[in-house]
């Protein structure tokens, strides 16, 4: 097994690295660009045969609580998200600081600077240092292999969570990656300190100067981490800091070495001391990092300083949108490659619902019916089915974050809004819909839901969807009126059926829940596929 | 060595198994690479490109710098165009097939597309879909695509044939007989087509 060399994902690399250091269990939530850590865990042969725990969770925080239930226990966990998720997951996450941890726990969020595949751009650093929580950036893919295991073990020395943030560009680029040597999984153990796995305010008061204390040791460890690097040059015009894969960004514009002062980050809290000996020899600086301006937000602090910094701040890289070495190295003064111009004629090609998909029919019906009331608003969610928001459904009127299709339509409901109609995924009902639900029951809320069931989570490639088989008894076990929980199959020749039943129900006065069913149309390809 | 590679394409053609056989080759050589790709929002019949790097020496970025390319590789004529920019301006080349995938009401003119690639002075453009019904099936079109492009590459075809049969020897040896033909005709046409310039 040693040195055995793979061509892996970012994604790949890293649960390879978990799985060699010891993982007894990953959870995670599917989510654009996090989801092929879980699936490579799923299908690899030594996790199946030692049965390290790899079931999707129901969402973020059901996965991060899990991975601390299993850390309290002494075993090395993994929890996986994109950034979004860590906003679905940062109860759990901020106060497993509190808790702190036994076995170790990795927390891996996934950044997706410039959203190929999501809604916001947000920074996870931000997060890390929020809730005092060591983070690592790998470079590459060699340093997310190796880092998996460097921050188990940091995790149990410190026992503290510790943050893995990747991008987007390093989670979905293969690269050959060296295989290591293999660790067996810790044995059930308990936490020696017992109190600070209970936060009654007493325990948690004690427990926070700790957390403190703690956090400036992690910047001592950060001066010492083997991640991070002062990598002294021969002209100190500017000293450069470049996080994460903005280091690779900088080395490609400089193939037989950067004459600057660089330091490359990728473990935080930053190290002050690195940082202050950069900003001594050097002139001025220039921070590149991708994601958002979360050094150079530090570096700069609210009143001004001695040194000039640049970055995305003061435009020398672009104040939004992930990274590119052309970008780098406009910010660092080198010339434009020579290169044609953009051919005009080429026009975009925004993705779309396949043929043969029910969310289709499920909007061809809506909106056929819909046309016949003044002002109907129909509230989104996130999956596949946003697209319906694009032409020629033109069927959505708001997207907002997991689960808010259900809870605002209610809000707009309450506001007197009629008709007032939510359509959620499966999955996405599951993960962020059914607690919205019972708020909507609870007062009967004149709304109809649309649960469009395509059997899976179609949009990150078709993971078992956890409500699977299971939704109409979810609703019924709520509360809702059994009269008004409806089934449909999504399909062309219903279109008729559909129309007059997502009218009866919107007509009526109160909750109700319809669940149009079919299965996706790509996993049905493929279950067909694996039949023959 | 070293060859900067952009492959391009609609999501659901095929590229990225073009970009796998040539990652196993690559391994195979023991050469660096790295390859980028899109998933998620854009596998739904929207634009799906790869960034494949290959060398000699060590690798940074995983994205190819604007003129750098040494060529785009595609399965769709105006997906091939797309990304001109990043072709190095002195020795880029465009592979591509010729037959338009139109799922977009403002779809350029066939009658331009063509014309803005017979133009070019490094161009293997002939239509990839009807190469591989002659001899396969139109779903082995990607695998012309990798033919026609390996005659520009420092790698052994006969190490592409083995990615291919590593890539494929799941689904049976008569799959892989049919890829490793549709492979080998698109590497003749193509090898025709830059010696008849």
């Amino acid at each position: 097994m040693k040195n055995r060399k793979l061509l892996l994902l970012g994604d790949e690399a890293l649960a390879l690295g978990a799985l060699d250091a010891g993982l007894s269990g990953v959870y995670a939530y599917p989510g654009t660009p996090s989801t092929e850590i879980t699936e490579y865990i799923q299908s690899h042969p030594g996790a199946r045969e030692r049965g390290v725990h790899s079931h999707w969770s129901s969402n973020e925080k059901t996965a991060m609580e899990e991975a601390l239930g299993m850390s309290f226990c002494g075993k090395r966990a993994m929890v996986c998200m994109k950034h979004v998720g860590m906003n679905v997951c940062a109860d759990a996450f901020v106060n497993s600081a509190m808790t702190g941890v036994n076995g170790g726990l990795i927390v891996v969020a996934a950044d997706d600077p410039s959203m190929h595949s999501s809604q916001n751009e947000q920074d996870s650093r931000f997060y890390s240092q929020f809730a005092f929580i060591p983070a690592l950036e790998p470079s590459g893919q060699q340093e997310a292999y190796e880092m998996a295991a460097y921050a188990l073990e940091f995790s149990e020395r410190v026992q503290l969570p510790v943050m893995m943030r990747m991008v987007t560009r390093l989670c979905h680029s293969r690269a050959v990656v060296e295989q290591g040597d293999e660790r067996p999984e810790n044995t059930l153990s308990y936490p020696e300190k017992t109190r600070q796995w209970v936060l009654m305010p007493g325990n948690s008061r004690v427990r926070y100067r700790e957390v403190l204390q703690l956090w400036e040791s992690l910047k001592e460890e950060s001066e010492k981490s083997p991640y991070n690097k002062y990598i002294a040059g021969t002209d100190r015009s500017v000293g450069i800091v470049a996080s994460g894969i903005a280091f690779n960004y900088l080395m490609e514009n400089f193939p037989d070495g950067c004459p600057y002062n660089v330091v490359k980050i990728s473990q935080y809290p930053l190290p002050e001391k690195m940082l202050q000996r950069l900003a001594d020899e050097s002139d001025r600086l220039l921070v590149i990092e991708d994601g958002q301006p979360f050094i150079e937000e530090k570096l700069r602090g609210v009143l001004p300083g001695a040194k000039k910094i640049s970055g995305r701040l003061d435009g020398a890289l672009p104040r939004t949108g992930e990274l590119t070495p052309d970008a780098v190295a406009a910010a660092i003064g080198l010339k434009e490659a020579e290169h044609e111009k953009r051919c005009e004629m080429v026009v975009p090609r925004p993705p779309a619902l396949c043929q043969g998909c029910g969310h289709r029919d499920v909007f061809h019906a809506l909106n056929d019916v819909l046309a016949g009331y003044k002002d109907a608003k129909v509230f989104g969610d996130i999956g596949c089915y946003t697209l319906g928001w694009l032409s020629p459904f033109n069927a959505i009127d708001t997207v907002v974050d997991m689960g808010a299709s259900i809870t605002m339509a209610k809000g707009a409901a309450d506001a007197g809004q009629h008709p007032a109609v939510a359509v959620i995924g499966d999955s996405t009902f599951t993960h962020s819909g059914m607690t919205g639900l019972l708020d909507a029951i609870n007062e009967n809320s004149p709304i109809t839901v649309i649960i469009s069931d395509n059997l899976t989570t179609g949009m990150t490639g078709g993971q078992d969807s956890q409500g699977t088989g299971k939704l109409e008894d979810i609703c019924l076990g709520l509360g809702v009126d059994p009269a008004h929980v409806r089934t449909i199959d999504s399909l062309p020749k219903n279109h008729d059926a559909m129309m007059a039943l997502f009218k009866e129900e919107i007509d009526y006065p109160g909750l109700s829940v319809i669940v149009s069913r079919r299965e996706c149309i790509q996993t049905a390809r493929r279950h067909n596929s694996a039949k023959k | 060595m070293k060859t900067d590679i952009i492959l391009a394409g609609v999501g659901g053609q095929g590229i990225l198994s073009i970009a796998s056989i040539l990652g196993v080759a690559a391994l195979e050589q023991n050469l660096y690479l790295k390859q980028a790709e899109v998933h998620g929002m854009s596998q739904r019949g929207g634009d799906v490109q790869s960034n494949l790097r290959l060398s000699s020496s060590p690798v940074h970025s995983d994205l190819i710098p604007l003129g750098k390319a040494d060529m785009v590789v595609s399965l769709e004529p105006m997906e091939a165009l797309r990304y001109v920019e990043y072709l190095n301006p002195q020795s880029g080349w465009i592979v591509t097939s010729t037959a338009p995938f139109v799922n977009i009401p403002n779809y350029p003119e066939q009658a331009a597309i063509d014309a803005a690639l017979a133009s070019r002075e490094r161009v293997v453009a002939f239509d990839m879909e009807a190469a591989a019904r002659e001899i396969a099936s139109p779903r082995s079109s990607n695998m012309v695509l990798l033919g026609a492009c390996s005659p520009l590459l420092d790698i052994d075809p006969s190490k592409l044939e083995d990615g291919i049969r590593a890539i494929f020897a799941r689904k049976g040896e008569k799959i892989v007989e049919a890829n490793i033909a549709a492979f080998r005709l698109g590497r003749e046409k193509a090898i025709e087509m830059r010696s008849g310039k």
